[in-house]
């Protein structure tokens, strides 16, 4: 098994997420995470989908069965080293008088943040690849995580090239 | 209410009036319904199969007007597809058809199924209940582009009645280039009966819609020199070569090489079968000679076709010499199934015809290809283990003679269509395929009930051909409702039961696979004297097929055979349906157990070939 992260830009319109989820369901495809969302040109989304890719089934076939799909733009894999991956968590942490100040260390040595406080508990949003915020999370583990949100990964990668500039001209060209 | 049947005048294909050519038209006001009707004429549709139902209704209306667009009312919405796919793959043109929301698009489920399985260019279009009921569960809703997602090339739910037009446009660019397929067009009801313009051509707007035709140069050098440096190649042939009309370039490129091709359940007529270089159909029930040509190759050149399991058997024991030049338009299909040493994607008639050039150029430079020991081998196989059959002892009906006279009797240029099962397989034997667009079949859906509605819409498409349906009793049973709209449209086709009493495919897998126990394969429709799987004679499908407006006659002794073929070649007006009650143990061979790999192929029962390499057995 191994992971890829893959920055797919899709037209925006209705039913896309749906052809993609589907596509993956139907070919036996493992989807890790997933993010939507609308990119810098407004008839454009970007859908980030981190994908478990066993042997028999190689990467190579899930972007070919994605490309053929009518309303999948490009398709870029982006990897750890030359790609920003970043993923959010909120999580509600019990939380007293004598552990209060344990806790927001613990926010404070991973750069997150508290967002909510009350007497029994604090909640924390926190930033980060997956692997910063495994760590962090079990560093909070046993103070007891009442609830827990994940975000799917996002990612864009380094430099100053866009991998939405062809794809513009693509849509502008048939504009 | 009956559109077009006895209808006067129109029971052909007219001529498409084109009008505005390239120049845009001027801007008419209509209705959505009509824009719909306006954008079929402008993209030359001149035959649409459907059933009018609640929501599609408005566009029947205009329907009624249009002098190019010939409606034809099926009996069932699944005859209406299939008759669409058989027009299609008849006249190379986009089938259309159409149908109400629910259940009527419901039925279109298999057909388009089925046209994405064999990559047929089909265009549904179907009635969606208003929009603002959308979602409420309303009477005769269903998800009609949720539920055919996974079996479309794509889908539109059109959303505003200005959209129709590039709505059928794109649905038929999209259905007909690249690798063919079927595109659903769903309309709500409001959106039909909505005050709209239309005028033609509208804008094209399918930014991620780009299908490669242009082979590289790189890698068909490459190809060339793996065709001259082998000694055992095949040139492996897929649909694709018919999809792509490159069998006058096959030949060609046959010739050029001098390497044995073997043509796919889908390819077959795209290279003639009578050629000394065809070595016949490869897979589960391939000729001996094409399976193993395939197990020994050092060279396997795909060309359109897609190393489907019924192909390979057993993957991982599938052509263990082989390297792969594998050639697609759909770059997915490269390296699914067989990894490829030389991918090329690229359309078929392109990639062939610059193999051609390539491998000319290597000749020109000294290589040429020695397949002489090659030849040596596969002659000895082809002569060893031809296709063949017994006759019955008893004096029945041999079911493979009867498709085989079918086919000898056949006039020039006859299309036939095939049902699915131990029929389907005799006819892709013994008939004789020696030119594109002869001959129909569910190849990857595997749909029972195909030949009938088939070989109507192959007929509708192609009226001065004749069409022979071969089918089964089980098959039949499933479709032969549209034989009542072949004899009311002037639809006269000829159909074939071959009539075992049982659904024979599944009959054959119990009788080697399940210890003889037949459980729930005896339809009991035979003859009323052969037992133990005694027949009842129900239905009668003489009376059956004459309750339809069919002649019909039934045939049970070898000497009536080629007398009842030729009466039924001999009549033009109506539907013909000849019920051949034949010996139900027949058995279709060679075959290649499920699961198997292709080195176990048997070539008859308890035959296993002796290619001269079982030392270790």
């Amino acid at each position: 098994m191994s992971k890829h992260t893959l920055s797919v830009l899709v037209e925006n319109k209705p039913g896309v997420l749906a052809r993609i989820t589907a596509l993956f369901s139907r070919r036996g495809f493992n989807i890790d995470s997933l993010a939507v969302g609308v990119t810098e040109h407004p008839d454009i989304s970007r859908i980030t989908i981190v994908v478990n890719v066993i042997d028999a089934l190689p990467l190579e076939q899930v972007t070919k069965q994605l490309n053929k799909l009518v309303n999948v733009l490009k398709i870029v894999e982006l990897e750890t080293g030359s790609a920003v991956q970043r993923e959010l968590v909120l999580a509600k942490v019990r939380a007293d008088n004598e552990t209060r100040s344990q806790i927001v260390e613990i926010v404070q040595l991973f750069r997150a943040k508290t967002v909510d406080v009350s007497p029994e508990a604090v909640t924390i949003e926190a930033t980060g690849s997956s692997d910063k915020l495994e760590a962090m999370l079990k560093m909070l583990e046993p103070f007891g995580i009442k609830e827990l949100v994940q975000s799917g990964t996002i990612a864009i990668g380094r430099g100053s090239r866009s991998i939405t500039d062809r794809s513009l001209r693509a849509l502008d060209r048939s504009a | 209410m009956p559109m077009t049947e006895q209808a006067t005048g129109a029971h052909h294909p007219q001529p498409r009036p084109r009008s505005g050519g390239q120049q845009s038209a001027p801007v008419e006001h209509v209705t959505g319904a009509k824009s719909l009707i306006r954008s079929l004429e402008e993209v030359g549709v001149d035959t649409v199969f459907g059933i009018p139902g609640g929501t599609i209704l408005p566009a029947y209306d205009p329907m009624m007007d249009s002098s190019q667009v010939r409606h034809v009312l099926v009996r069932h919405e699944q005859g209406a597809g299939h008759a669409a796919t058989g027009y299609a793959q008849a006249t190379g043109k986009v089938g259309v058809c159409m149908a109400t929301s629910g259940p009527g698009a419901t039925n279109l489920v298999t057909p388009i199924a089925d046209a994405m399985m064999d990559s047929v260019p089909l265009v549904a279009i179907t009635g969606q209940v208003v929009s603002k009921a959308i979602g409420t569960d309303a009477f005769q809703e269903a998800d009609i582009v949720g539920i055919t997602m996974p079996i479309t090339k794509h889908s539109f739910l059109v959303t505003k009645a200005e959209e129709i037009p590039q709505a059928i446009a794109q649905a038929f660019h999209i259905a007909s280039t690249g690798r063919p397929g079927p595109v659903l067009v769903d309309i709500p009801k409001d959106i039909l009966q909505t005050e709209t313009t239309f005028s033609w051509p509208p804008q094209q707007d399918l930014p991620g819609y780009r299908p490669v035709t242009k082979p590289h140069a790189k890698q068909i050098r490459e190809a060339a020199k793996l065709i001259t440096s082998a000694k055992r190649p095949v040139l492996y042939v897929g649909g694709g070569v018919l999809k792509a009309h490159a069998t006058a370039e096959l030949k060609v490129l046959a010739e050029l090489t001098g390497a044995p091709v073997t043509t796919t359940l889908m390819a077959l007529g795209a290279f003639p079968d009578s050629h000394p270089l065809h070595v016949g159909m490869p897979g589960m029930h391939g000729a001996v000679t094409a399976v193993t040509a395939l197990q020994k190759a050092d060279l396997i050149v795909a060309l359109g076709a897609r190393f489907d399991d019924r192909v390979t058997g057993k993957l991982d024991s599938f052509a263990p010499f082989a390297k792969i030049v594998h050639a697609d338009i759909d770059p997915a299909e490269i390296g699914k199934n067989r990894a490829a040493d030389v991918p090329i994607v690229g359309d078929a008639r392109e990639v062939i015809a610059d193999l051609i050039q390539a491998v000319q150029k290597e000749h020109a430079e000294g290589h040429q290809g020695d397949y002489a020991a090659w030849w040596k081998d596969l002659n000895r196989w082809r002569e060893t283990y031809p296709l063949g059959y017994d006759q019955p002892e008893d004096g029945s009906l041999s079911p493979q003679q009867v498709i085989e006279r079918v086919g000898q009797l056949a006039p020039e240029g006859t299309i036939f269509a095939a049902g699915v099962g131990q029929h389907q397989m005799w006819a892709a034997h013994f008939i004789q395929y020696e030119k594109p667009a002869t001959w129909l079949n569910s190849g990857g859906a595997g749909t029972m009930g195909y030949a009938v509605p088939a070989a109507m819409g192959a007929k509708a498409g192609a009226p001065d051909r004749t069409v022979w349906a071969i089918d089964g009793d089980g098959c039949f049973q499933m479709t032969n409702q549209e034989l009542t709209t072949c004899a009311l449209n002037n639809i006269p086709i000829k159909v074939a039961i071959i009539n075992n009493g049982a659904l024979g495919m599944v009959r054959q897998w119990q009788t080697l696979f399940y210890n003889q126990r037949y459980s729930n394969t005896v339809l009991h429709s035979g003859p009323e004297d052969i037992g133990p799987n005694k027949g009842t004679r129900v239905p009668d499908f003489v009376k059956l097929s004459e309750a339809m407006g069919c002649y019909a006659i039934r045939c049970e002794r070898p000497e009536d055979l080629d007398k009842c073929i030729e009466e039924a070649n001999s009549i033009n007006d109506r539907p013909v349906v000849i019920d051949f009650i034949v010996h139900e143990d027949a058995m279709v061979w060679p075959m290649v157990a499920a699961g198997t790999s292709n080195d176990e192929v048997m070539a008859a029962r308890g035959v296993r070939p002796d290619f001269g390499d079982n030392e270790d057995d």
